[in-house]
C-alpha cells in the first residue's frame, strides 16, 4: 500500500520539481505562471491577511445554503414523484422542460431580480442542486422493497408517518449518494457564478488576482479551490461509508 | 398499453400548459414586476423577433460552435489519453491517482488562468471548454479500459495481437458504453462553460446575449435566450441518447 501511494505521489512531485527548476533556470517573468515556491508563499500570504479565509467562508456559505435549499426542494418533489406514479407522469413534461436549462443561464435573471450578492448565488446553486436530488431520490423511493410499503399499509400508517418512518429511512443511503453528488455541484456552481459575475468569495478572489497580474496569487487560489473540492469529496465519501456502509454502494453505479 | 402511454403524455403536456397559463396570469396581474418577469407571450414574441431578424440565429450558432469544437477536441483527446493510461498498468498506478485528485476541482477555476495565458479570445474559450469536458471522457475511458473482461486480453495474447490491435479491436469496443456515457456528461459541461466564457469574454453567443439583455433590462429578450439555452441542452442530450442507442445496438443482445 505504501509503495502504491509513493507511486501515486511520484508524478505530481516530479512535475512540481521540474517546473520549479525550469522557472528558476529561465528566470520566469510571466503574467500567467509562477514557480511552485512562489505559489506556496502567496498562499501563506493570503492566509496571513485572512483574505483567502474570508473568501472561503463566503463561497462555502453560498454553496451550502444553496445546497440545503436545493436538497429540501428536490427531496420533497422526488419523494412525492416516487410515491405517486400519477403525479410523476403528470409532471413529466414540465420537469423535462425545465431540467435541461443550464444553471448558469439563470445568472442574468437572478442578477436583475436580486442584484449582486449572496442571494442570487444561493438561488442559482439551489436550482442546480434540485435536479440530481430529485431524480435520484425519485429512483430511490421507487426501488424500495414493496413489502415495506405493504407493512405500512397493513399498519394503516398515515401518509406523513409513512414518509417519515418507512420511505426516508429505506431510501436514505441512496439519497445520501445524491447529496454527495450535489455537494460537488454546489461548490462548482458557486465558484463559477463568482468567476463569471458575482464580486465575492473564492471565484472573485482568483479573478482579482488575475486582473492584478499576480500569477502566484492566482495559482495559489486555484490550488486552494482544488484542495477544498478534494477535501469536501473525501469528507462526504468517508461520511457515506461510515453512515451507511455497503448499503450506499448500490446507488453509486446507476 | 401504447394508448394509455399516449393519454398520459397528453395529460402531462396539459399540466405543463397549465403552468405556462399560470405564468401568464402572474405576469398579467403584475404580481412580479414586468421588469423581471415577462409573460410567456412577450418571451415568445421576443424569440420570434430575434429569429426573424437573424440575431438569435447567429448567437445560437456561436454557442453551438463553441460547444461543438470544445467538446469534439475533448472527446478525441480524452479517449486518446484515456486509452494510453488505461491500457497500461504502470501508467494506471502512476497517473490515475493524480487525475482522481484533480477531478473534484471546479473546472471553471481554470478560466482566470486561461485568460491570463490567452486573453479574452476564442482560443481561451475553446481551451476552457475542452479542458472542462475532457475529464468525464478521460476518466470514463480509463475506467472502461480497466474493466475489460480479462479473458479477452488472454485471447489477445494467445493470438499475439499488437498493442494497437488490442486497443482498437478489444478494449475500445468493450469500453464504448463507458466512453459514451462520459461524452454525454461532457456535453452538459461544454454547454455551461460555453455560456460562462461568452459572458466573461463577450464572445458572440447566447451567453453574451442574455447578459446584454439583463444589463439593458430587456427581460423578454433575456427569457427568450434562456429558453433557447434550455432547448439547446435538451436537443443535444436527446441527440446524444439516440447516437448512444444506435452505436450500442450491437451490445443489446449480449446484455
Amino acid at each position: 500500500m505504501t509503495g502504491n501511494s509513493a507511486k501515486a505521489l511520484a508524478l505530481p512531485l516530479a512535475v512540481l520539481v521540474a517546473f520549479e527548476v525550469w522557472a528558476r533556470a529561465i528566470h520566469l517573468q510571466s503574467d500567467s505562471l509562477a514557480p511552485p515556491s512562489a505559489i506556496v508563499m502567496a498562499l501563506f500570504g493570503a492566509f496571513a491577511d485572512f483574505s483567502i479565509l474570508t473568501a472561503t467562508r463566503d463561497t462555502l456559505f453560498s454553496a451550502f445554503t444553496g445546497l440545503a435549499i436545493g436538497t429540501l426542494i428536490g427531496l420533497a418533489f422526488g419523494i412525492a414523484f416516487g410515491i405517486s406514479d400519477t403525479l410523476n407522469r403528470l409532471m413529466e413534461v414540465t420537469v423535462e422542460a425545465i431540467r435541461p436549462i443550464p444553471s448558469i443561464a439563470l445568472l442574468p435573471i437572478a442578477l436583475i431580480a436580486l442584484g449582486f450578492g449572496y442571494r442570487m448565488e444561493i438561488v442559482i446553486v439551489a436550482f442546480a442542486c434540485v435536479w440530481p436530488i430529485l431524480i435520484l431520490s425519485r429512483a430511490a423511493v421507487r426501488s424500495i422493497e414493496p413489502r415495506l410499503m405493504e407493512v405500512a399499509r397493513a399498519l394503516r400508517l398515515p401518509p406523513a408517518q409513512r414518509v417519515w418512518k418507512i420511505i426516508i429511512p429505506a431510501a436514505l443511503p441512496r439519497i445520501f449518494v445524491a447529496f454527495r453528488l450535489s455537494a460537488g455541484i454546489a461548490l462548482i456552481v458557486a465558484v463559477t457564478v463568482e468567476i463569471a459575475i458575482n464580486p465575492l468569495g473564492l471565484g472573485a478572489g482568483i479573478m482579482l488576482a488575475q486582473q492584478a497580474l499576480r500569477p502566484d496569487l492566482m495559482l495559489a487560489y486555484l490550488v486552494w479551490i482544488g484542495i477544498i473540492g478534494y477535501a469536501l469529496n473525501i469528507l462526504l465519501t468517508v461520511a457515506q461509508r461510515r453512515l451507511f456502509g455497503r448499503a450506499a454502494l448500490s446507488g453509486d453505479s446507476p | 398499453m401504447n394508448r394509455t402511454a399516449l393519454i398520459w403524455r397528453v395529460a402531462s403536456f396539459a399540466v405543463a400548459a397549465g403552468f405556462i397559463a399560470l405564468w401568464q396570469l402572474i405576469a398579467n396581474l403584475k404580481l412580479v414586476s414586468p421588469v423581471f418577469l415577462p409573460g410567456p407571450d412577450r418571451a415568445w414574441a421576443a424569440l420570434m423577433r430575434g429569429f426573424s431578424s437573424g440575431d438569435l440565429w447567429s448567437k445560437l450558432a456561436g454557442t453551438l460552435e463553441h460547444m461543438a469544437y470544445g467538446w469534439l477536441a475533448a472527446s478525441i483527446a480524452g479517449i486518446a489519453i484515456g486509452a494510453i493510461i488505461g491500457s497500461s498498468r504502470t501508467m494506471r498506478t502512476y497517473v490515475a491517482p493524480s487525475l482522481e485528485f484533480l477531478r473534484p476541482l471546479p473546472v471553471s477555476a481554470i478560466i482566470p488562468v486561461a485568460i491570463a495565458m490567452l486573453g479574452l479570445t476564442q482560443a481561451m474559450a475553446l481551451f476552457v471548454i475542452a479542458f472542462g469536458a475532457i475529464w468525464p471522457i478521460m476518466l470514463a475511458t480509463i475506467h472502461g479500459f480497466a474493466a475489460v473482461e480479462p479473458r479477452l486480453y488472454e485471447v489477445a495474447r494467445s493470438l499475439q495481437m499488437s498493442r494497437l490491435a488490442v486497443i482498437f479491436k478489444i478494449a475500445l469496443p468493450s469500453a464504448s458504453p463507458d466512453i459514451l456515457a462520459g461524452m454525454r456528461l461532457s456535453l452538459t459541461v461544454a454547454l455551461i462553460l460555453s455560456v460562462v466564457c461568452e459572458i466573461l469574454a463577450g464572445l458572440d453567443g447566447l451567453g453574451h446575449w442574455v447578459l446584454l439583455s439583463a444589463r439593458a433590462f430587456r427581460s423578454a429578450d433575456l427569457f427568450a435566450g434562456v429558453i433557447l439555452l434550455g432547448v439547446t441542452g435538451y436537443v443535444t442530450s436527446v441527440a446524444m441518447s439516440l447516437a448512444e442507442h444506435r452505436l450500442l445496438a450491437w451490445q443489446a443482445s449480449q446484455r
